[in-house]
């Protein structure tokens, strides 16, 4: 019951303040001060208050995939360890479910896209589904890893406290898988190098531009969504970097929150030095990735 | 498989291979080269020991891998004014995924190879065998005049970590005479580019083919 | 006395990089090269085996080494004499990094054929690699840059490969318990207690990565761009010297096998090699229109008929050892003169280069003559010794080898002859080339000395050369 409570805490609750980390460490890096930490709760307030303008060609698929876009990180987020917070939903084999409930949130938003009926939109999904498309085979070939060296495919007991012994053991395969994931957290949230979040330039778009169309509520709902996926996936990675845990709860919750923001740091420190990388390239880089995380399992293996 | 220091070193070098075929910058490309000769050169202090022997072989092949012929070659390609490669013979991804293949081929088969007890637990002779790969891949399917001479570097690479292992068999005077002759063919093959730049205008060795039957 | 073999042309190289005057500078080459050659015969003549005793045994003369030593200063003697002739004509050219570049290339091959660590060996053939690869470029055209880079490339990569497998011979005397070294008498006495498998590995590598630099086939991909394309003296040191080098680092890897008792296998090796190259050879010199590919092609042959020389044993061993002499004398007359004939013509092709008889009748004769020793007529030396081989294959059974052997010679012998007979008589082609081109006695006397040389090895063996070259066959005997 904890668990469940402190998960949706904060889950809901912190969020929205890693996408206010990230533009603040960019506004450093570029000399101004930027957007405050707490704009994304502003935003999402003000556009649940806003109405809604919805396209005629559109259907009900439009509306779905804003609202799984909420409720897929919802439902993920209860089979991921938070820091040393247990899942409250574990099982066997719910890594592969939870691979494909982005999958599935993943496909709606796509198809939500195409169902405007615009060309934009249409660029913008099928870019996007390439790269996840790509960088799904990482995901599990890490998973893959993580399984191997806990004995179990629960993500719970995946990212557990076997971890401890893991890093003692397959030192260097955990480092691979830690940079494939981080590569992962990169392309799944649009962030540089593989897409730029503040673009507003047709060409360039990938994910801004799938979500042209949304507004008011849908788009509050989306920018939520977005914010939780990043929390969720970067919960994962902040797990294996950080595995200890203290026994305390509140200083447990505490430890989590702090390194969920310095990833966020992380992540902004990155947008910030690197640019976005050639279209042409980003296939190119995926699949080295994915070919690393497979050279990491092979490390294993031996 | 045991994590001491010459290990790690061994997967950092296994990192730059794969960064080495999937590089189209020749500037990068060149630097990658230095730098894992740089790691290579640190190899035999790890592994024998601070010793006369091994200290002046780990300085002059980090001077001559890490530093000399890197710039040998810089210099080579600045009159070029070309700095990437253009598309290979074979595709960058699938280039990339022939050479984990062979990686993983390399330490598939090493396992089987009947080695004596103190060199099972290493990394040497699968690194060894994934960068003679390495090498070889980009000798044949790679355009640039330049980056074949890099695949005879790293195939070169390759054959020093082999050699890393029996350093008692290779004394001193005959690990300067390998690392001097690398040089000295570095140093030709670097005057030959810029030849075939002056000649043809491009360092693409598929002009390079007027001679045949 | 064996590093003043050394020591000499490599001073005579840096002498001849630092001299500015591009008149004089050929001068040190016949100058260099006679010392040399005196300094090969007292080595030979001193029976015992010298060693240089610094950091042990490191330089030694054995039976082999004399061999060698004696063939390539023989051909660069002659090919020196003749660059003095050649330089002189191409004056306008420069000749600085010709020369130096010749005389360190000297350096090297002396230095193979007297080294007794493998690593050393090493050392010394990569040497030959790069000191020979300027000289090939030599006439700076795109052609000529084309196969130098091939050549560079190949033999590079070969060389490398030759590394790992002296690697993998180490690490056989690793895994066997014997002492490591790579000094080529501790690995004599030891190699019995080797690992066979790494053993073997060694060796398959060490005759890929020599038999590039030899030039067998199908390793030989370089040989026709290369020989085609460099001058004619570089060519005939290549094809003369550079495989004879090549070929006693093979004989070396073989005489390890047969000290761990391996020898069957090698020599089984050895022996498809050998057919192979003669294959292909044979293949490759019907319709050739190139004369100077021809002859690179034709090396090919000749080092098939060692291989396989070597492989048979007993006096085939005899055999292939008078082979390599007259092979590499015989590649010295035939390239020296198949250069004059391609600067008269300032071409290399059949079809505008006929009827050379009548325009350089020296060089077209001593071609003529060169191509009938080289397909083994008599009375020329090549005849001996490939009949020596081939008594040997039948007295030891190998029926099909030797019926493959002559199929293939005659081959050769119908390819070749159509080429040159087209080359050297017929009609006179007018038109381009050097009208000026003047046959000297720098440039045909010493084709012309390395023929009667030839000539007399065939007719008739001095007792000490015999010796040579029995001594050499004995280090082949396998033992039972």
């Amino acid at each position: 019951m904890l668990e469940l409570f402190l998960h949706l805490l904060l889950l809901f609750g912190l969020s929205p303040l890693l996408l206010g980390v990230i533009g603040k460490t960019k506004a450093l890096f570029a000399g101004r001060t930027g957007p405050p930490f707490l704009q994304s709760y502003y935003d999402i307030w003000k556009l649940f208050g806003k109405g809604l303008v919805i396209s005629r060609t559109t259907t009900w698929v439009f509306r779905a995939g804003p609202v799984l876009g909420l409720a897929v990180p919802v439902l993920a987020a209860l089979m991921v360890p938070f820091g040393s917070i247990g899942a409250p939903l574990s099982f066997t084999g719910d890594l592969i479910f939870f691979v494909y409930l982005f999958g599935l949130s993943r496909f709606f938003t796509a198809s939500a896209a195409l169902d405007t009926g615009s060309s934009f939109e249409g660029m913008g999904a099928a870019r996007e589904v390439t790269f996840s498309c790509l960088a799904e085979p990482t995901v599990f070939f890490s998973f893959i890893v993580l399984a191997r060296l806990s004995g179990s495919l629960s993500l719970n007991t995946m990212f557990g406290q076997t971890l401890n012994v893991a890093w003692q053991s397959a030192g260097p395969s955990l480092v691979l898988v830690v940079a494939c994931l981080f590569v992962v957290v990169l392309v799944e949230n649009c962030r540089i190098p593989f897409d730029d979040p503040n673009t507003h330039l047709e060409l360039t778009m990938i994910h801004e531009v799938m979500v042209l169309d949304h507004s008011g509520p849908d788009f509050g709902m989306i920018l939520y969504g977005a914010a939780m996926k990043l929390f969720i996936l970067g919960a994962l990675l902040v797990r294996l970097v950080f595995p200890g845990s203290t026994g305390n709860v509140l200083f447990d919750t505490l430890l989590f929150s702090g390194s969920m923001l310095l990833l966020a740091m992380v992540i902004g420190v990155v947008e910030s030095t690197m640019a976005r990388l050639r279209l042409l390239r980003v296939p190119q880089m995926l699949v080295g990735t994915m070919l690393l995380s497979f050279f990491s399992l092979i490390l294993l293996l031996r | 498989m045991d994590y001491n220091p010459a290990n790690l070193l061994l997967l950092l070098v296994i990192l730059f291979n794969f960064a080495l075929l999937g590089s189209s910058r020749l500037v990068a490309c060149i630097r990658i080269v230095a730098i894992q000769g740089g790691i290579l050169s640190l190899l035999p202090l790890f592994i024998h020991g601070i010793t006369g022997h091994s200290l002046f072989l780990a300085g002059g092949a980090f001077l001559l891998k890490g530093l000399v012929i890197p710039f040998l070659l810089l210099r080579a390609i600045r009159q070029v004014h070309i700095r990437r490669e253009i598309d290979p013979l074979v595709g960058y991804v699938p280039t990339l995924l022939i050479g984990t293949l062979a990686t993983a081929g390399a330490f598939i088969f090493s396992d089987r190879l009947p080695l004596i007890a103190a060199h099972r637990g290493s990394l040497f002779i699968p690194v060894g065998l994934a960068t003679l790969a390495t090498g070889f891949l980009l000798l044949i399917t790679r355009r640039k005049a330049i980056t074949q001479a890099l695949g005879y570097l790293i195939f070169e690479n390759g054959v020093f970590i082999f050699g890393m292992l029996l350093a008692e068999a290779m004394p001193l005077m005959v690990e300067t005479g390998v690392l001097l002759d690398l040089l000295v063919a570095v140093f030709v093959m670097g005057i030959v580019m810029h030849q075939i730049n002056r000649e043809f205008s491009t360092m693409n060795t598929g002009q390079l083919s007027s001679l045949r039957e | 006395m064996i590093a003043a073999l050394i020591l000499l042309p490599l001073f005579g190289g840096l002498a001849a990089f630092c001299l500015p005057s591009d008149r004089f500078r050929p001068l040190l080459l016949p100058v260099c090269s006679l010392a040399h050659l005196v300094l090969t015969f007292l080595v030979i003549q001193s029976g015992q085996a010298l060693t240089l005793s610094v950091f042990g045994n490191w330089l030694a003369v054995d039976a082999f080494s004399r061999l060698v030593l004696l063939i390539v200063s023989l051909l660069f003697c002659g090919c020196s004499l003749y660059a003095v002739g050649y330089l002189r004509y191409r004056l306008a050219w420069g000749n600085r990094i010709f020369v130096s570049c010749l005389l360190i290339f000297l350096a090297a091959m002396s230095l193979a054929a007297v080294a007794r660590h493998l690593g050393l060996l090493w050392v010394a053939v990569e040497a030959t690699t790069v000191a020979s690869a300027p000289l090939i470029y030599y006439n700076h055209n795109r052609l000529s840059i084309e196969a130098t880079w091939k050549y560079l490339i190949l033999c590079s990569v070969g060389i490398a490969l030759a590394m790992l497998g002296i690697l993998f011979v180490a690490y056989a005397s690793l895994a066997g318990g014997a002492h490591v070294s790579l000094q080529f008498d501790d690995i004599l006495q030891s190699a019995a207690n080797y690992s066979k498998p790494w053993l073997r590995a060694g060796f398959v590598f060490l005759l890929v990565g020599f038999g590039t630099k030899a030039g067998f086939a199908p390793l030989h991909t370089w040989k026709p761009d290369a020989y085609g394309e460099a001058p004619g003296l570089v060519g005939g040191l290549l094809a003369g010297g550079l495989t004879s080098v090549a070929f006693l680092a093979l004989l070396r890897t073989l005489q390890i096998m047969d000290a761990a008792g391996e020898g069957a296998m090698a020599r089984e090796a050895f022996l498809a090699m050998g057919l192979i190259s003669l294959g292909f050879a044979a293949v490759f010199v019907i319709r050739q229109p190139d004369f100077k590919r021809l002859l690179a092609y034709s090396s090919v042959e000749h080092m098939g008929i060692l291989a396989i020389g070597v492989a048979i044993g007993g006096i085939a061993t005899f055999g292939a050892m008078l082979h390599l002499m007259n092979n590499a004398l015989t590649k010295g007359v035939l390239f020296l003169s198949a250069g004059n004939i391609h600067r008269r013509f300032a071409s290399k092709r059949v079809g505008e280069v006929q009827g050379a008889i009548t325009l350089v009748p020296v060089s077209a004769s001593l071609f003529l003559l060169g191509f009938l020793a080289i397909t083994g007529s008599p009375p020329f030396g090549p005849f001996v010794s490939e009949f020596t081989i081939l008594r040997g294959i039948f007295a030891g059974g190998h029926y099909l080898t030797g019926g493959l052997f002559l199929f293939f010679l005659s081959v050769i012998f119908i390819g070749m002859g159509s080429t040159v007979l087209s080359v050297v008589f017929g009609q006179p082609t007018a038109g381009k080339g050097d009208k000026n081109y003047r046959e000297t006695i720098m440039t045909t006397g010493t084709p012309l000395a390395l023929l009667l040389i030839v000539l007399l090895l065939g007719l008739y063996l001095p007792e000490s050369a015999r010796k040579l070259f029995a001594d050499a066959a004995a280090l082949l005997e396998v033992k039972p």
